[in-house]
């Protein structure tokens, strides 16, 4: 009995279908972060500027996606843009513009700090040298950051990824949506298999976030030293 | 140093490189699910050669997905038989319980087959067509004290699920005592553990599980009013409106939902359970 119930995950192209949902997960990820970094980037540099206007739209940009929550970000621009707007891409572009726009809010606050975290030393040596502005933060203070910033930007990373778990309130089939399709399909006569199925599921998020988790533990560490 | 910087160099380098790739291939899988454009109305559907129908993929026997990846139930052969008719080919979306009528009002779908449920707060955010299935509470009971009939209910315990349309007719109705669980696993347990005379829920949740449990009945199918599952379009669809509504009529004068029943439902419910228990006429 027990046997049959494991073979729920390999009977048909249960298997396949799994890691097609896990597919599904991993380049909205990438994606949503490759241009989150990017975006956060140049708003985390605009954040260190002295303009108070521009710092306090950029404050109120963050705080608006550090407070609402994912799940209604992912509502707004699937139900509520397109039908105000007349935009209609798939869903699986919305789903990354939502999380782009979150991820580069919450790291325009880690490059921020990183910024304001270079000593002022570092930044007046600089300009004793008579580097531009753009020189100075594309030779001293950018690189410096990103050696403080790579913990806490991994840590983002692992949690974009755990959060692609609501994308199937969006109709996007992700790896969690095709577990319950096999959950419900299979509950009359394994009502067991959901075990099975949640485990594959979390022992795939797991191979994928752990590594990261060390990466930035093992940074973090290195840092202290 | 220079080594360093060359490490550093080819671990950027593969990085865009990944993501490159992974922007490519994702997006390539993303186009086959672009969305189609905000008309619905018939004419649209058929320069279009696509009819986009939003369905449930947990809920079998209505609409689920096999272990072969191929969406299947009682909705998914109307969607099909309707695509066929309008001579388009079908395209679903999955959806849940709650955006259902999201889903049409933002246009990513032309029609809802997912179980749906017709109720007077539905009806004034989406347009329901004629009903193909009906759905009302019935009660089980022990075949060796099976209850037949309302009035053996006076007096004894009835095991209800908070929240269902079963808990609100003997609420309103009185003259029982309610047992009352939060899931289905709970009131299941409950009556195969004699906590009570009988049990009452949505009839086709009961047909399936006796079929499971041979050894109860569903004693009385249908108690209290009546409740229509109908497809449903966005709010002022006319044009997809009628015509749904005459495929409905068309293929209830075909028999079709009584062969939809006998292939998707059948298996699930059992002998006990005949078609005119679900399917109109």
């Amino acid at each position: 009995m027990e046997h049959s119930v494991i073979n729920v995950l390999f009977v048909g192209n249960n298997f396949a279908r799994i890691m097609q949902g896990l597919w599904t997960s991993v380049w909205i990820s990438v994606d949503s972060l490759a241009a989150g970094l990017v975006l956060g980037t140049l708003l985390g540099i605009l954040r260190t500027l002295p303009s108070k206007p521009l710092r306090f739209i950029l404050r109120l940009y963050l705080e608006f996606f550090r407070i609402v929550p994912t799940i209604v970000l992912l509502y707004l621009v699937y139900y509520i843009l397109p039908r105000s707007f007349n935009i209609s891409w798939p869903a699986s572009w919305m789903a990354i513009l939502a999380f782009a726009l979150w991820v580069a809010a919450e790291f325009s606050d880690i490059v921020r700090g990183a910024i304001e975290s270079v000593p002022v030393t570092q930044k007046e040596s600089g300009l004793a040298l008579g580097l531009s502005k753009t020189q100075l933060f594309r030779y001293v203070l950018l690189p410096q950051a990103v050696q403080l910033e790579l913990p806490a930007t991994i840590n983002l990373a692992t949690r974009v990824i755990k959060t692609t778990s609501l994308l199937m309130m969006i109709s996007i089939m992700d790896v969690i949506a095709i577990g319950q399709q096999i959950i419900e399909a299979n509950n009359q006569k394994y009502p067991t298999a959901v075990f099975w199925i949640y485990g594959l599921i979390f022992i795939l998020y797991f191979i994928i976030d752990y590594p990261l988790s060390l990466w930035s533990k093992k940074l973090a560490a290195k840092e202290n030293r | 140093m220079k080594k360093n910087k060359l490490k550093r160099r080819i671990a950027i380098w593969s990085v865009v490189i990944v993501v490159l790739l992974v922007t490519f291939f994702g997006f390539r899988s993303s186009l086959n699910d672009s969305t189609g454009g905000s008309d619905s109305s018939v004419v649209a559907i058929k320069k279009r050669g696509v009819l986009r129908v939003a369905v449930f993929g947990d809920l079998p026997p209505y609409g689920w997905v096999d272990e072969h990846g191929n969406r299947r139930g009682y909705d998914l052969r109307l969607a099909r038989r309707m695509a066929k008719d309008l001579g388009v080919k079908a395209k679903f979306t999955q959806v849940n319980a709650n955006n259902r009528v999201d889903t049409l009002n933002s246009d990513k779908a032309d029609i809802v087959l997912a179980n749906f449920t017709v109720t007077p707060e539905r009806k004034q955010v989406a347009d329901f067509a004629r009903p193909y299935m009906k759905v009302s509470v019935g009660v089980i009971s022990p075949k060796n004290a099976p209850i037949t009939n309302e009035r053996q209910l006076k007096n004894k315990t009835v095991i209800v699920n908070k929240g269902t349309t079963a808990e609100n007719y003997f609420t309103e109705k009185g003259g029982v005592h309610l047992l009352k669980f939060d899931s289905k696993t709970q009131q299941f347990n409950a009556i195969k553990n004699k906590r009570a005379a009988a049990l009452a829920d949505d009839n086709s949740y009961l047909y399936a599980w006796v079929k499971r449990n041979p050894s109860y009945t569903v004693g009385i199918k249908n108690i209290g009013p009546n409740q229509y599952i109908a497809p449903a379009v966005k709010k002022g669809n006319k044009s997809l409106l009628d015509w749904t509504n005459q495929e409905i009529t068309k293929l209830t004068n075909q028999g079709f939902f009584v062969t939809d029943y006998n292939k998707e439902l059948k298996p699930y419910f059992g002998k006990e359970v005949k078609p005119s228990d679900i399917v109109l006429n």
